[in-house]
């Protein structure tokens, strides 16, 4: 006997299917809400990953970052002293020095000196950062040069007075004007704007962005000769106790090894050397390379909970479609004795059924990746979260749920084979 | 000597009732020869249902040998019986049995549906047989919108569809009045004169008188088989 042409079993299921229209609707929604919530769910959670893997490869997976950490001076009868005092702490040039002696496989010692002035073009003023530091900044930080040219050894021997200028800041403060030219004064020096930077991975921020003031296209640059020329290491601040002076030699360093392999051990030299020179611990180092690992750990995490749940969302759709078909197969009893007697072997009953659980998984599973690739899009468009919509994560919403969905309708379909046809004739 | 469409030798078959053994056929020995119409009567409960669904293959033997058509058929598999039935066997129910989502032509057409027959073939058979009992202007409508007479017509088509060699008819009549009772009876008779073997199930002596040969059964066994009309092979 020939097996029946796929063409007429799935006419045949479509046509009881549509008996049910209500019924196969409401099956369908859960298959929908399953697909739907699997794609959503990696779509956001693979646009996380890709922003953390982005924030983390700026860094740079090849450099090793050191940053001055202020530490609570411990009271030594200085509370009773008025006036000011000097808070000294943080990285030291002798630090750097011994980095570039000692730190294997060292490719580039990136020096920066961070604060926080005053800016002012014109009567146009602002507050941001102003990095004072070396012509190798932009290579190694991977900034773009947008227009003009960045600092140069030159301006490093000479300790010239120029800056470079964040492509935001350039919006910002030269609106209406071309800054390449123009002079900016900070803190009440003057300096004339050489070039303008950009930040590749950044580009433009989106509008929540304009809230913060410390985004990487809005700071100064100025060669750090010239700035330790003008202030030294000096740097006053009015806290509530009054003015205090911070003397701090290096705000950042940051140190760009040869290759990735090298990184761990270039790390231990580096800390090796800064507990040898700081009594305290006033520096804190940042190893671009281990969150990469730790994002990787967290993201596994991550995957693990979410496929959890998206497990659980698929495996409620399947029991939904068990119990539909459950319903439909003892509704149809009759009709099951019926074609039994007619010549249905157990095999065609069974093809009946699945075929219908497989058009509505099928269908169902299409309508919920329309929906699935759409919430995303609605996360993107409203809370500015990112959300990527990969083929994967459609690939498997879509098998899994079509394959939870065609195991979850073997049992009805078995039993519907499974009916003595005699007791399915009498069955009213 | 002519093959005979039925041959029951010894026949026993068991139902298991919980932990008790009821028997519903206790030896039945039986020979059905190509173009008879019999029927079979008893009381209900008496093994006559039994007996029709063992010869419909819609259950197996215990015991004893079934030939249909020369060929045993005592061990087959659900498999090999199912193929039995969409091929050989036509069955006529006294609730009609029709499918109620499919039209008049797709029920006539489920037979060959299973046995993989051609849709244009299986639509030209059902169409043929569907104007023949007198349906053509029903075609496209779904058995709740047919009288009970039609629908009982409707499920002789099918049971035709397949050129069966056996037709089963369990109380064909049981449902309708008299009148269109009479008109499916005259249909069967007629069926019969063009040779088609007719085992029909009934207990309305009316409708036995109809035929040449009259089978009791009482209690699991054949007490009486009775030719009429003389024409005893």
């Amino acid at each position: 006997m020939k097996s029946m042409p796929l063409e007429r079993m799935v006419k045949l299921a479509a046509k009881n299917l549509s008996q049910y229209k209500l019924r196969a609707g409401l099956t369908m929604l859960g298959i929908i809400f399953g697909v739907c919530s699997v794609v959503a769910m990696l779509s956001v959670g693979e646009g996380a990953n890709q922003e953390i893997q982005e924030k983390i490869q700026r860094m740079g997976s090849n450099n090793i970052l050191i940053k001055s950490v202020k530490v609570p001076k411990k009271e030594e009868g200085s509370s009773g002293r008025h006036g000011p005092q000097v808070a000294a702490y943080g990285l030291k040039y002798t630090d750097a020095e011994q980095f570039s002696q000692f730190v294997p496989s060292l490719e580039a010692s990136t020096p920066m000196k961070v604060l926080r002035y005053d800016i002012q073009f014109r009567e146009r003023r602002l507050q941001t950062d102003v990095v004072a530091t070396v012509p190798w900044f932009l290579r190694v930080q991977r900034h773009r040069l947008v227009r003009g040219r960045f600092l140069t050894h030159s301006d490093m021997d000479s300790g010239s007075p120029v800056c470079v200028i964040g492509s935001r800041l350039a919006r910002l403060l030269f609106a209406g004007y071309d800054p390449i030219g123009q002079t900016l004064a900070i803190s009440g020096d003057v300096y004339s704007v050489v070039g303008v930077v950009g930040d590749i991975a950044q580009g433009e921020l989106p509008a929540s962005g304009e809230l913060w003031l410390t985004g990487e296209n809005q700071k100064v640059y100025i060669p750090l000769s010239t700035y330790q020329q003008k202030h030294g290491d000096l740097f006053m601040q009015w806290t509530e106790g009054g003015s205090v002076f911070e003397q701090i030699e290096l705000h950042e360093l940051i140190l760009t090894i040869d290759r990735q392999e090298n990184v761990p051990y270039a790390v231990v030299a580096v800390r090796r050397i800064l507990q040898k020179n700081h009594e305290q611990e006033d520096y804190s180092i940042v190893v671009p390379l281990e969150l990469i690992r730790q994002a990787r750990e967290t993201r596994r995490l991550f995957n693990i909970v979410l496929g959890s749940i998206a497990a659980i969302s698929l495996i409620v759709g399947g029991i939904g479609i068990m119990n539909i078909m459950l319903a439909t197969v003892s509704e149809r009893t009759r009709e099951i004795g019926i074609r039994r007697a007619l010549g249905a072997r157990r095999r065609d009953i069974v093809q009946q059924f699945l075929m219908e659980t497989l058009i509505l998984s099928l269908s169902g599973g299409v309508i919920g990746l329309v929906f699935g690739a759409l919430i995303p899009l609605g996360i993107s468009a409203f809370a500015h979260v990112r959300t990527v919509l990969t083929f994967p994560a459609f690939a498997i919403a879509f098998a899994v749920s079509v394959s939870v969905s065609v195991v979850f309708g073997i049992y009805p379909a078995r039993r519907a084979a499974l009916m003595d046809p005699i007791e399915a004739l009498r069955h009213e | 000597m002519t093959v005979p469409i039925v041959e029951l030798k010894n026949v026993v078959k068991e139902y298991a009732n919980g932990p008790l053994k009821v028997t519903a056929l206790r030896g039945v020995s039986l020979r059905i020869d190509p173009g008879e119409y019999a029927v079979v009567m008893g009381a209900s409960g008496c093994g006559k249902s039994t007996m029709l669904n063992l010869l419909g293959c819609l259950d197996r033997i215990t015991a004893g040998q079934y030939l249909l058509g020369g060929e045993d058929i005592s061990r087959f598999s659900d498999e090999q019986l199912s193929e039995i039935r969409s091929r050989r066997i036509g069955f006529i129910f006294q609730s009609y049995n029709l499918i109620p989502q499919l039209n008049v032509l797709e029920n006539i057409e489920v037979p060959l549906f299973y046995q993989g027959v051609s849709e244009s073939d299986a639509r030209e058979r059902a169409e043929a047989l569907a104007e023949r009992m007198g349906l053509s202007d029903r075609l496209k409508h779904k058995p709740m919108e047919l009288s009970g007479g039609q629908q009982q017509r409707v499920a002789i088509a099918r049971s035709l569809v397949a050129d069966p060699i056996l037709m089963l008819a369990d109380e064909p009549t049981g449902n309708l009045d008299s009148k269109t009772g009479h008109e499916i009876l005259e249909l069967i008779d007629e069926l019969n004169a063009e040779g088609k073997t007719i085992v029909m199930v009934t207990h309305d002596d009316e409708v036995a008188n109809r035929a040449q040969r009259e089978i009791r059964v009482f209690d699991g066994e054949i007490v009486e088989n009775l030719w009429k009309g003389g024409t005893t092979p």
